[in-house]
């Protein structure tokens, strides 16, 4: 088959971006209050606003596509995958020739291939790899996640760049809107993050309960269905039958050691219903997948982003849900902020002697009791103040240890600086991004933040 | 895996996340589908790369857009997403088609109609219904757009509803439950037993004791749901017992209402279970459950036949899980006896309806939906104005309601002037009016007097001027795939009326008219 270029040159720029040209170029009634309407709006935006995506899978790669076609030119795609036969039922954007690739590479060349204009700077790695200051050149992050820890930590980096001013108001230059989706099966959601003015990931974590697990004592000794006979097999033998080994759920062998153990105790205690896809559901814990909702919620998150950058109308305000299992439903939420939120908030507030070192200050973390944060990195205004890793850097940042906080941040009355380590969150400890307001005891103070917050 | 291992993509692996939810049968209901659709702008192709990656049977694109050959572009690139979907294309205009050869349609399972307009749609309306073939027609217009399904009627057995209550039968049970709950010692003086007593076999024992003292009733006021929850705590030898907690949160199922809902009731007493040999098997099956509702002492429907995880000893919950599997099988057994009864009774060969067909029926007997849609010409011709007016004034329909008007105007509007409002800087003010004035008409029509528009959303529409923008496209192509999924695969539930995007706020709805 000839490739689709061939047969058909992409439509010319004019015809292409007519109709969505018509939305941005007009006055309307119900638009947000800064829409500025003209015929070179989409131009603008375009060449001005980078956006980042983050996850290049099922969501992902509908995101690049959508945001593309909505007049988009420069983005970003961050993802650490590479492409899987099981993922191309959804994944528009891979062939089968591209199992084993990176999906962000495979698909920020595959979107470029069919929009002419569009640059998508392609990131094969994990979130976590990148400097806090790579996130801020974007104007707006969209989110096609399946995983709470990642949607977690994009939304601490986005909010650890909000600042407040003098009066706990959200500055807007330090704005930076996020735009989430995700799906499951017939049902999904979509909705927009404006860190400071609606309520950011954590404000509604608990959205998102923590996954069940069996009791052990259920797997070892009343075992009842499939799972728990699968879930055995995988938690309790396999470190009996090879101690230390670790355990690969992408490697066949292994999962097929699971399957067969899993049915021989199936087998063992009359239970039914132990197949090999069903083992793989319950070990790599699958959520299935389908290509139509993954479209839904995409296209929602792509439009939000269109409007939120272009104010062409309003905004969700704040939370959609999509259900397709029976009918069509669609509803909104109106959730609010949670005004102690230690992610979106102004930052918990922490009082230092002018004599306090660094290193003291780090400790001070570790004993926090809103924070609880451990191995602590610093950094002030972009600047490395100290970092656990890597290596070279904790070497360079060292000797700042000793010295005072007060001299680091060159004699301010207040600063806000940026803390990374691992600290509490639903019960497990992870990679975490925390903004902390830091005052000094007895220096002169020029506001009335300090009285803000007290603990 | 190696990228050379993986030429050849197992469709198992390939489509590993859809079969987990519509599995093996819903698949190959897809990979026999033929779904045609006409016009592949963005809202049409959006539909049509959500079913290709799917792995539907084959798919024709219908499109008269010349210069490069719209439907042969979009052809390949569909082919080229899956190659295991037959693509096919036609060039020819979509109204051409609908007006000079309707035989045309009758070789697909579902039309979908992106962007027509009322005549033309009106026109393949009547043609596919006469088929017996699904139409979906989706329609992108700037921030709004609709979806709509058209079909005489849509049977689903497997609706998959996201919470159902159990089939446990506890308000009810039969002899061998009973029998099995007796034998049970809910007492056991080994602690490690009693707490592992499966609340099914507590609740039935205690329920029996409840009924025992209170002339053979089961609790059924507030007051008396209470003073069972406090007969089940009596019977708990400490507090951390789960499977008496369990009890507790579960007591409830004990004073659920026999019988049947309101929902199968109503399908049972259709006049579609007067079967003839023209009925379809889904009516035989209907009207067999009906003879099993009258033969049955309990007027139960047959036992759905399986139990939830709780907590238990192994041998507890495994043999009770087979006591609610004999009966559903002894249940499906009664019901596969009236089906061959009918069968024979219209003159069909009694084995043509196939056991796992029945066992299926059987398994969601309490599940069954029926899907009924007027036609585009009845919905215009005659809406339920009852609902006309209660969506105008409806804070939560208003919106959706006046994109209905409006959508509908543009058209009129279409016709007259041979181009959408708004479509020309110059002209947005002059059309305004306009487009009011034909909105008026198609309410005056609908019987409508009086109720007004938003005059926001007339401009709105005028300011769209008809664009079909992606995300929108997208959207909409999305919810138009999801539909044809479900009435293809005959498994989760369709809309029951016309889908209603709304691009300004999301709140979107759906109005049935
Ligand atoms: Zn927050």
């Amino acid at each position: 088959m000839a490739s689709p270029d061939e047969e058909s040159p992409a439509p010319t720029e004019p015809e292409r971006w007519r109709d969505l040209d018509m939305l941005l170029s007009r006055p309307g009634n119900l638009v947000d209050a800064n829409f500025d309407p003209s015929p070179g709006l989409r131009d603008t935006l375009g060449s001005l606003v980078e956006v980042l995506v983050v996850g290049a899978g099922g969501l992902g790669c509908e995101l690049l596509k959508d945001l593309a076609l909505s007049g988009f030119k420069n983005l970003h795609v961050i993802d650490m995958d590479t492409i899987d036969v099981s993922n191309l039922n959804r994944q528009f954007l891979f062939r089968v020739q591209d199992v084993g690739k990176s999906k962000a590479e495979v698909a920020a060349e595959r979107v470029m291939e069919r929009v002419s204009g569009v640059n998508i700077v392609p990131h094969f790695c994990r979130i976590e790899d990148k400097e806090i200051d790579f996130y801020s050149q974007f104007s707006i992050i969209v989110l096609g996640l399946d995983s709470i820890e990642a949607r977690s930590y994009i939304n601490s980096v986005a909010c650890g760049f909000l600042e407040y001013d003098s009066d706990d108001k959200p500055i807007p230059e330090t704005l930076k809107p996020m735009v989430d989706g995700g799906t499951e099966g017939f049902k999904g959601h979509a909705r927009v993050i404006v860190p400071g003015s609606t309520p950011c990931f954590e404000c509604n974590i608990w959205l998102f309960p923590p996954q069940v697990k069996f009791p052990l004592c259920t797997l070892a000794e009343t075992p009842r269905t499939a799972a728990h006979c699968i879930e055995y097999a995988h938690l309790i033998k396999w470190n009996e039958v090879h101690p230390g080994k670790h355990f690969d759920a992408d490697d066949a062998e292994h999962m097929q050691w699971i399957y067969s153990e899993a049915l021989k105790r199936a087998e063992l205690f009359g239970i039914s219903g132990v197949t090999y896809s069903f083992t793989q559901g319950v070990v790599k814990n699958i959520i299935p997948a389908i290509a139509s909702t993954n479209a839904i919620v995409s296209a929602a998150c792509a439009l939000e982003a269109l409007k939120l950058i272009s104010g062409c109308s309003k905004t969700v305000s704040n939370y959609l849900t999509y259900n397709g299992l029976d009918g069509t439903h669609i509803n909104v939420s109106e959730f609010v902020r949670d005004k102690d939120c230690l992610v979106c908030g102004p930052g918990t507030l922490i009082e230092l002697d002018t004599s306090s070192t660094l290193s003291e200050f780090i400790k001070m973390l570790e004993e926090h009791p809103k924070l609880l944060m451990s191995r602590a990195s610093v950094t002030h205004e972009g600047e490395n103040l100290y970092m656990q890793s890597p290596e070279v850097l904790e070497q360079m940042t060292r000797p700042n240890l000793g010295v005072p906080m007060f001299e680091l941040l060159k004699g301010a009355a207040r600063a806000t600086v940026h803390v990374t380590g691992m600290a509490e969150n639903n019960g497990k400890k992870v990679s975490s991004l925390r903004k902390l307001r830091v005052a000094f005891k007895g220096v002169e103070k020029n506001s009335k933040m300090d009285t803000t917050e007290s603990f | 895996m190696a990228a050379a291992a993986a030429a050849f993509a197992e469709p198992k692996t390939k489509y590993d996340r859809q079969l987990r939810i519509w599995g093996d049968q819903g698949q190959a209901a897809l990979e026999k589908a033929d779904i045609c659709l006409l016009t592949c702008g963005p809202t049409g192709t959006e539909a049509m790369k959500n079913l290709v990656l799917g792995g539907v049977g084959s798919v024709t694109i219908v499109d008269g857009c010349l210069g490069q050959s719209r439907a042969k572009s979009v052809c390949s690139f569909l082919q080229e997403l899956n190659d295991a979907v037959n693509a096919k294309f036609v060039e020819e205009s979509p109204l051409a088609l609908i007006d000079t050869n309707p035989p045309f349609f009758s070789q697909f399972t579902v039309v979908i109609a992106t962007q027509l307009p009322e005549r033309s749609l009106l026109k393949l309306d009547s043609i596919c219904r006469e088929a017996n073939i699904v139409l979906v027609a989706a329609r992108s217009y700037g921030l709004t757009g609709l979806v709509r399904i058209s079909v005489k009627e849509h049977t689903v057995i497997e609706s998959k509803p996201d919470h159902f209550l159990d089939d446990l039968r506890l308000h009810n049970p039969w002899t061998e439950l009973k029998q099995f709950a007796k034998s049970t010692d809910i007492s056991d003086k080994d602690p490690v037993v009693h707490k592992h007593i499966p609340y099914i076999i507590i609740l039935v024992r205690l329920a029996e004791k409840w009924a025992d003292a209170h002339d053979g009733h089961l609790p059924s006021t507030r007051q008396e749901k209470k003073e069972f929850k406090d007969l089940i705590r009596e019977h708990m030898l400490n507090l951390d017992e789960e499977n008496y907690k369990e009890a507790v949160e579960s007591s409830y199922k004990v004073s659920v209402t026999p019988g049947i809902s309101d929902d199968i009731r109503q399908i049972i007493d259709d006049s579609s279970t007067e079967v003839s040999s023209s009925s379809s098997d889904f009516w035989v099956l209907v009207a067999a459950l009906k003879e099993f509702i009258a033969n049955e002492v309990n007027g139960e429907l047959p036992l759905e036949g399986t139990i939830p995880d709780m907590t238990s000893l192994t041998e507890y919950y495994v043999s009770l899980q087979k006591i609610y599997q004999a009966k559903a099988e002894s249940d499906c057994l009664a019901l596969e006896h009236h089906v061959k009864k009918i069968l024979k009774r219209i003159d069909r060969d009694p084995d043509s309806i196939s056991r796992a067909y029945i066992k299926a029926f059987c398994k969601n007997a309490r599940k069954l939906r029926v899907c009924r849609y007027r036609s585009i010409e009845e919905e215009f011709g005659s809406p339920l104005l009852s609902e006309v007016q209660k969506y105008f004034t409806d804070e939560d329909y208003c919106f959706a309601m006046n994109f209905y008007v409006l959508l509908r105007a543009v058209d009129r509007l279409a016709a007259n002037y041979n181009r959408f409002p708004g479509i020309f800087d110059s002209e947005i003010d002059e059309d305004v009016p306009r487009l009011k004035t034909a909105a008026v008409s198609v309410m005056s029509e609908m019987g409508l007097n009086g109720a007004s528009l938003s005059e926001d959303l007339i401009t709105e529409m005028c300011r769209f001027g008809g664009a079909e923008i992606h995300p929108v496209a997208a959207f909409i192509g999305g919810v138009a795939s999801q539909e044809v999924i479900k009435l293809v695969t005959k498994q989760f539930v369709p809309l029951p009326g016309i889908f209603i995007f709304n691009g300004i706020d999301q709140k979107s709805q759906v109005l049935v008219l």
